[in-house]
C-alpha cells in the first residue's frame, strides 16, 4: 500500500503552493486547489481503509496485521535507538485516516461559504492543508518521536488558525494561550519520550519486554509524563483552559481541529500506547480515568450555564473527550471480554463523536453566519428561518444525548458498560454525566431554535438558510450520524485485535436511555417555551453557584494569579534584572573589549608585502620555538 | 612500468586534463557565435567530469608511490569540482562583460589548471609531487587574481599574492629540505617511518606547515588574504575562499596524519596556537570591515580556524568532520559570494553600507544572503550548525576543552558581525538602496544549488554518513 504516502505528500504540496503562491491566486482558485487535494486524500484514505480491512484482511492468527508500507531511518542515535519517519497502518490509524479526511473534506467545502470574502482566504486554505498533513502524519506515525514531531506541527497549525483573524485582540490572545498551554504540556510529553527512549532503548511502539521489566518504575513515569502531553492537547482538567478560548478562530476550524481531530490526539496517544499502559502501568491508566471523569463532570456543569453557543460546544467537547479517556482508563486487560472493552468503546466514541460534533459546530457556524452573533440572546425561534440547519442540528443533539438509534447511543452505551464493569461508582457517575449532557445540549437546542426569540433583531435582519456549500456538509454529516452506530465497529477494532461483536447490555442501555430522556424532558420543561420561569428562578436561587459555573469556576483566574503574581513577580522579574544587568553587562564588557582589541591589532594589516613576509617568518620561527619548549 | 591501474586511480586527473584541452581548443577555434555558449559548454563538461568520477573506488598507488588514490580523495575531488562548477556559473555575467569577454577561455583554463594542481596535491605520495601540485595550484591562481589587469587593485592583489606565495613556498621547501636531510627520502611512507622528532624535524614540520597555512590563510600566515580578496575579481575571491582553502585543508590533514603521525604532539601544539590566533584575530578584524569582500576574507580566516579543530583530532572522525565542514562551508560561502558578485555586477557596490535596505528592493537575494550568513554563523537548523557541531565534537573528545571554549566564545562574536549584515539588509534605512534587478540564469542556478546545500546538508544524514564511510585517520 505504498500509495498511502500520497496522504502526507499531497496536503504538504498544497500547503507549499498555497502558502507561497496563494496570494497570487484568486481566492476561489486557492479554495478549489485545497479542496480538490483533500478530496483526493479522502479518496486515498477510503481506498486504504477498504484495502486494509477487506482486501488484505486478517492474517493467519486472525488479527489485522500492522503494516509499515514506508519507513526510513531519519536520525540514528545508536544501533537500536533511532528516529524513523514512516507510515504505520493498523486498525486505529486507518480508522483515524477515514475520520480526519472526511471531516477535513467537509470543512473544506463548508469554508467556501463560511469564509467567503474574508481577507486571507488563500492563507486560510494553506493552513488547513498544513493541518491536514500534520494530523495525518501524527496518526500514521511509526514511532513515538515521529508522533511528537507531527504533534507539534498540529499545535502550530492550530495556533495559526485560532489566530486567523489576527487583527482581533481576543483571537491573538486565544492563539497564544492555546499554544503556550499545550506547549507547556508537551514538555511533559517530550521528557516522557526521552525517558522512554532511554529505558526501553527504542522509540518504537513495540519495545523489548525484557528492557521494560528491567526499567521498573521508570516506564510508568514515562507513560505518565506522556499523558501530560496528551492531557494538554485533549484539554483535560486542569489543562483545558485553552480550548474554550480557541473558539475565537473561524467556526469551521473549531469543527475540524477543536472538536473532531486534534483534540482527540491525546486519546489516540493513550490508545497507541495502550498495551504498555495496561501491561506496565495500570495504575497510571486508572489515574487517567479519574482525571477524565472529573473533567467530564466539570465541563458538563460549566456547559449548562454558558451563553455563547460555541463555548457550550467547546465544553461539551471537553466533556466528551473525558468520556473517551475514562473509557480507556477503566481497562484492566487487553481482552475485550474481560476488562478490555473500554478500548473499543473509546475508539468507537471517538469515531461517532467526530462526526456529530463536527456537525454541531458546522451547524453552529451556519447559525452564527445567519444572526452574526455567538450569543444565545440573539437567537431563539430560528427553526422557522433555517429548517435544514435545524433538522441536522437536532439529529446531532439526539446523537450526543445518546438516543437510540443514533450513533452516540451505541458508543456511549459501550463506554458505560465498560465503566460499570470497572466499578459501579464509576458507572453511575458517568451515567449521571450522560444525563447532564442530554440536558445541556437540549438547553442549547431550545435556546437556539425555540424559546425566547429575539424578534427585534430578527425583524431588523431576517435570518436565512446558509448557502448550499454549507448545508451540503451538514446533510452528509447528519446522514453519517444516523447510520454510524450500526457499523460493526468491534469487528475491526478491539483491544487485542480479535473480532468483538458489540452487544447491547440491556440494563445499562435502559438506564442510560431513561437518563437521557429525563435530561431532555427537563430541558424541554425549562427552556422550550417563550417564558422560562423555572430557569430564571433557579439562576436566582443558586446565584452564587450559577455565577461560579458561568465563570468556569474561576480556573482561568487561578492561572492568572499563578502566572502573574507568583511566576512573573517572584521568578521572572529577578531573572530579568539579572539578565539586564549582569548578563548584558558582561556582554557589553566583552563587546567593548573586542572593539578595543580590534582597534589595537589594526597595524598588523598594513598593506606592505615586506611586512607580511616578516610576519610569516616570525610566525614560523615563533611556532618552532613554542613546540620545542612545550614538547 | 605498469599502466593498468592508471585509469581507476588517476581517472579524475586525466578527465580533467581532457576537459582543459577541450576548452583550450574551443577557445582557439570557436567562432563568435559558438563562443556565446562558452559558459554552458564549460558547465556541461565539468558536470560530465563530475559525474564520471563521482563514485569513489578502492585505493592504491601509481608510479612507484609518487601518486596515490584513496576513496576519500575521490570524495574531496568531487566536492572541489562542485565548488569550481558553481564558481564558473557565478562568473558568467562577469565574463560576458565588454572588457573580459575576449579572455573568458583563459579564465576557465586557468581555473581548471589550479583545480588540477589541487588534485595532484591531494593525491601526492611524495613531497616532490606534492610541491608540483601546489605550484600548479598557485601560479595560475596569481594570474586569476590579477585577471582585471588594467584595474590597479586587481593587479596589486595579484602581485601581493604571488610574492607571498613565493615566500611561503620558499619556507616550505626549506622545511622539506630539512626533512630530506634527516630521513634521506621524500616518499611519504618512508619519511613517516624514519621520523624521530629531532629539533630539526620540528623545524621542518613547522616550516612545511607554514607553506600550507599560507594557502589556508591561517594567522599569522594570513596577511595577504584581505588585500587579495578585496582586489581580486569576485568570482576568483569566491574560488580562493572555498576551493583553494578546502583542498589545502584536506591535504594538510592527510599529510599531518600520514607523514607526521609520529610527531602528533608537536603538530597538535602548532595547530592549537594557530587555531586560537586565527579565530580570534580574524574575528577582531572582521568587526571593523566596511567592504564586504574584505569582510568575507576575515570571515574565511576564522572559518579556517574552525576547520583546524577537525584537523587537530587526527582521527577518522576528524576527517569526516573536516570534509563535511568544507562541503557545508562551500555551500554557504558560495551562496554569499554569488549574491555579492551579482550585486557588484549590477550596481558596482561592495560596501556593507550599500546593502542598507536591500530587502525592500531585492528580497530574494536578501533571503539567500541571510540564510548563507546564518549557516556561516552556525545557527540551527541550517547546515552550518551541524558542521560546527561535528568539528567541536572532534576537538572536544581529544581533551581540548579550553580550545573548544575559546572557539565557542568566538562564534558569539562572529554571530555579531554576521548579523550586522543581516541588520543592514533588513533594518537600516537607505535613501538610495540598490535598485531591483533580476540576476542571470547561471547565477540563479548556482544560488539555488547553494541554498539547497545550506538547507539540506545538515538534515539529510546520508551525506554525513556517506563521507564517514570513506574517512581515515591516525
Amino acid at each position: 500500500m505504498e500509495y498511502t504516502i500520497l496522504i502526507l505528500l499531497l496536503p504538504f504540496v498544497s500547503f507549499l503552493v498555497l502558502g507561497l503562491a496563494g496570494m497570487k491566486l484568486r481566492p476561489v482558485a486557492a479554495g478549489v486547489i485545497g479542496t480538490a487535494v483533500v478530496a483526493v486524500v479522502a479518496a486515498v484514505s477510503y481506498c486504504t481503509a477498504f484495502e486494509y480491512f477487506f482486501v488484505a484482511g486478517r492474517d493467519a492468527a486472525g488479527l489485522y496485521p500492522t503494516l509499515i508500507p514506508w519507513n526510513g531511518v531519519w536520525l540514528p542515535i545508536s544501533a537500536t535507538l533511532h528516529i524513523d519517519l514512516g507510515i504505520l497502518l493498523d486498525p486505529i490509524s486507518v480508522m483515524m485516516l477515514v475520520v480526519i479526511s472526511t471531516v477535513s473534506l467537509m470543512v473544506h467545502i463548508y469554508s467556501f461559504g463560511y469564509m467567503k470574502g474574508e481577507r486571507g482566504f488563500q492563507r486560510y486554505y494553506a493552513f488547513l492543508s498544513l493541518f491536514t498533513m500534520s494530523m495525518m502524519g501524527l496518526v500514521v506515525a511509526t514511532n513515538i518521536f515521529q508522533m511528537y514531531l507531527f504533534w507539534e506541527l498540529v499545535g502550530v497549525s492550530s495556533y495559526l488558525l485560532i489566530g486567523f483573524y489576527y487583527t482581533k485582540k481576543e483571537a491573538i490572545a486565544a492563539s497564544k494561550k492555546a499554544f503556550i498551554v499545550t506547549r507547556f504540556a508537551d514538555l511533559g510529553f517530550l521528557v516522557g519520550i526521552l525517558f522512554y527512549g532511554y529505558y526501553a532503548g527504542t522509540f518504537s511502539f513495540t519495545p523489548d519486554a525484557k528492557l521494560l521489566v528491567a526499567a521498573g518504575g521508570m516506564i510508568p513515569l514515562a507513560l505518565g509524563l506522556m499523558f501530560i502531553g496528551g492531557a494538554g492537547k485533549s484539554a483535560m482538567f486542569p489543562l483545558h483552559i485553552w480550548l474554550p478560548d480557541a473558539m475565537e478562530g473561524p467556526t469551521p476550524v473549531s469543527a475540524l481541529i477543536h472538536a473532531a481531530t486534534m483534540v482527540v490526539a491525546g486519546v489516540y496517544l493513550v490508545a497507541r500506547m495502550f498495551p504498555l499502559f495496561v501491561g506496565y502501568a495500570p495504575e497510571v491508566l486508572h489515574g487517567t480515568a479519574y482525571i477524565g471523569a472529573f473533567t467530564a463532570l466539570y465541563a458538563a456543569v460549566v456547559a449548562c450555564v454558558q451563553s455563547d453557543i460555541k463555548r457550550v460546544l467547546a465544553f461539551s467537547t471537553i466533556s466528551q473527550i473525558g468520556f473517551m479517556i475514562v473509557s480507556l482508563g477503566v481497562c484492566t486487560s487487553t481482552d475485550p471480554h474481560a476488562g478490555g472493552l473500554g478500548y473499543m468503546a473509546s475508539m468507537f466514541h471517538l469515531f461517532t463523536h467526530a462526526l456529530f460534533k463536527a456537525l454541531l459546530f458546522l451547524g453552529a457556524g451556519a447559525i452564527i453566519h445567519a444572526v452574526h452573533s455567538n450569543e444565545m440572546s440573539a437567537m431563539g425561534g430560528l427553526r422557522r428561518y433555517m429548517p435544514l440547519t435545524h433538522a441536522t442540528f437536532l439529529v446531532a443533539c439526539l446523537a450526543i444525548a445518546g438516543i437510540w438509534p443514533l450513533s452516540g447511543f451505541f458508543s456511549k452505551d459501550e463506554i458505560l458498560t465498560a465503566c460499570f464493569a470497572f466499578s459501579p461508582v464509576m458507572g453511575w457517575v458517568m451515567t449521571a454525566i450522560a444525563g447532564l449532557t442530554a440536558f445541556y445540549m437540549f438547553r442549547l437546542y431550545y435556546n437556539i431554535f425555540w424559546g425566547r426569540e429575539n424578534r427585534e433583531l430578527h425583524a431588523a435582519h431576517t435570518p436565512h438558510e446558509a448557502p448550499w456549500t454549507m448545508t451540503l456538509p451538514l446533510l452528509i454529516l447528519a446522514a453519517a450520524t444516523l447510520v454510524a452506530g450500526w457499523i460493526p465497529f468491534g469487528r475491526g477494532i478491539s483491544s487485542n485485535g480479535e473480532a468483538y461483536t458489540i452487544h447491547i447490555d440491556g440494563s445499562v442501555a435502559a438506564v442510560s436511555l431513561c437518563v437521557a430522556v429525563a435530561g431532555i424532558a427537563l430541558a424541554t420543561w425549562m427552556y422550550a417555551r417563550e417564558k422560562q420561569p423555572v430557569a430564571d428562578r433557579l439562576a436566582e436561587t443558586f446565584s452564587g453557584l450559577h455565577r461560579a459555573a458561568y465563570h468556569r469556576f474561576y480556573i482561568d483566574e487561578v492561572y492568572q494569579f499563578i502566572t502573574h503574581r507568583v511566576i512573573f513577580a517572584c521568578i521572572s522579574t529577578p531573572i530579568a534584572w539579572f539578565d539586564r544587568h549582569v548578563v548584558d553587562g558582561v556582554m557589553n564588557l566583552l563587546a567593548t573589549a573586542t572593539h578595543g582589541a580590534a582597534y589595537a591589532v589594526r597595524e598588523m594589516q598594513s598593506g606592505s608585502v615586506q611586512r607580511y613576509c616578516i610576519w610569516m617568518l616570525c610566525g614560523a620561527l615563533g611556532l618552532t620555538i613554542l613546540v620545542l619548549i612545550i614538547c | 612500468m605498469d599502466y593498468t591501474n592508471l585509469f581507476p586511480y588517476m581517472q579524475a586527473e586525466i578527465t580533467l586534463i581532457a576537459v582543459i584541452v577541450l576548452i583550450f581548443l574551443f577557445d582557439l577555434f570557436a567562432g563568435a557565435r559558438a563562443r556565446r555558449q562558452f559558459p554552458a559548454l564549460v558547465a556541461g563538461l565539468l558536470l560530465v567530469q563530475l559525474l564520471v568520477n563521482i563514485l569513489p573506488h578502492g585505493s592504491g598507488e601509481l608510479f612507484g608511490g609518487m601518486f596515490r588514490y584513496e576513496a576519500m580523495h575521490g570524495v574531496v575531488k568531487s566536492i572541489l569540482t562542485v565548488g569550481t562548477l558553481l564558481v564558473c556559473l557565478q562568473a558568467t555575467p562577469w565574463l560576458r562583460r565588454e572588457d573580459t569577454r575576449h579572455k573568458q577561455g583563459e579564465f576557465y583554463v586557468l581555473t581548471l589548471s589550479t583545480l588540477l594542481g589541487m588534485f595532484f596535491m591531494i593525491g601526492a605520495g611524495n613531497f616532490l609531487m606534492f610541491f608540483l601540485g601546489l605550484e600548479l595550484a598557485s601560479v595560475p591562481m596569481a594570474c586569476l587574481v590579477a585577471f582585471d589587469k588594467y584595474k590597479g587593485h586587481s593587479a596589486e592583489a595579484g602581485a601581493k599574492y604571488i610574492l607571498c606565495a613565493l615566500f611561503a613556498s620558499g619556507l616550505m621547501l626549506y622545511g622539506v629540505s630539512f626533512l630530506y636531510g634527516t630521513t634521506g627520502t621524500l616518499y611519504f611512507d618512508d619519511v613517516a617511518q624514519r621520523l624521530d622528532g629531532s629539533p630539526l624535524e620540528v623545524m621542518a614540520l613547522v616550516f612545511f606547515f607554514a607553506g600550507l597555512a599560507f594557502k589556508i590563510s591561517l594567522v599569522p600566515f594570513h596577511l595577504w588574504t584581505a588585500d587579495t580578496y578585496q582586489g581580486a575579481p569576485t568570482a576568483v575571491t569566491a574560488y580562493l575562499s572555498v576551493v583553494s582553502k578546502g583542498a589545502a585543508a584536506f591535504t594538510l590533514m592527510t599529510i599531518l596524519v600520514k607523514v607526521f603521525g609520529p610527531m602528533v604532539a608537536s603538530w597538535q601544539t602548532v595547530l592549537y596556537t594557530v587555531t586560537v590566533l586565527s579565530i580570534t584575530v580574524a574575528n577582531l578584524f572582521a568587526i571593523r570591515q566596511k567592504n564586504l569582500k574584505r569582510f568575507f576574507a576575515f570571515s574565511s580566516i576564522s572559518q579556517a580556524g574552525y576547520i583546524m579543530l577537525a584537523v587537530i583530532d587526527g582521527s577518522a572522525f576528524g576527517m569526516t568532520s573536516l570534509v563535511f565542514y568544507v562541503l557545508v562551508y562551500l555551500a554557504a560561502n558560495l551562496a554569499a559570494f554569488g549574491v555579492i558578485a551579482s550585486i557588484e555586477q549590477h550596481s558596482g557596490k561592495v560596501g556593507i553600507e550599500d546593502y542598507n535596505g536591500l530587502y525592500r528592493t531585492n528580497p530574494r537575494l536578501t533571503v539567500v544572503m541571510t540564510l548563507a550568513l546564518f549557516s556561516l554563523a552556525g545557527i540551527p537548523p541550517f547546515a552550518g550548525f551541524f558542521s560546527k557541531f561535528f568539528v567541536f565534537a572532534a576537538a572536544f573528545r581529544n581533551g581540548f576543552h579550553l580550545l573548544v571554549f575559546i572557539a565557542l566564545l568566538n562564534t558569539v562574536i562572529s554571530l555579531y558581525y554576521y548579523l550586522l549584515i543581516v541588520k543592514a539588509m533588513y533594518i537600516n534605512p537607505s535613501e538610495h538602496p540598490i535598485p531591483a534587478f533580476r540576476s542571470e540564469r547561471g547565477v540563479r542556478i548556482s544560488l539555488v544549488c547553494c541554498l539547497a546545500g545550506v538547507l539540506l546538508l545538515g538534515v539529510v544524514s546520508a551525506v554525513y554518513d556517506g563521507i564517514n564511510a570513506f574517512s581515515f585517520g591516525l
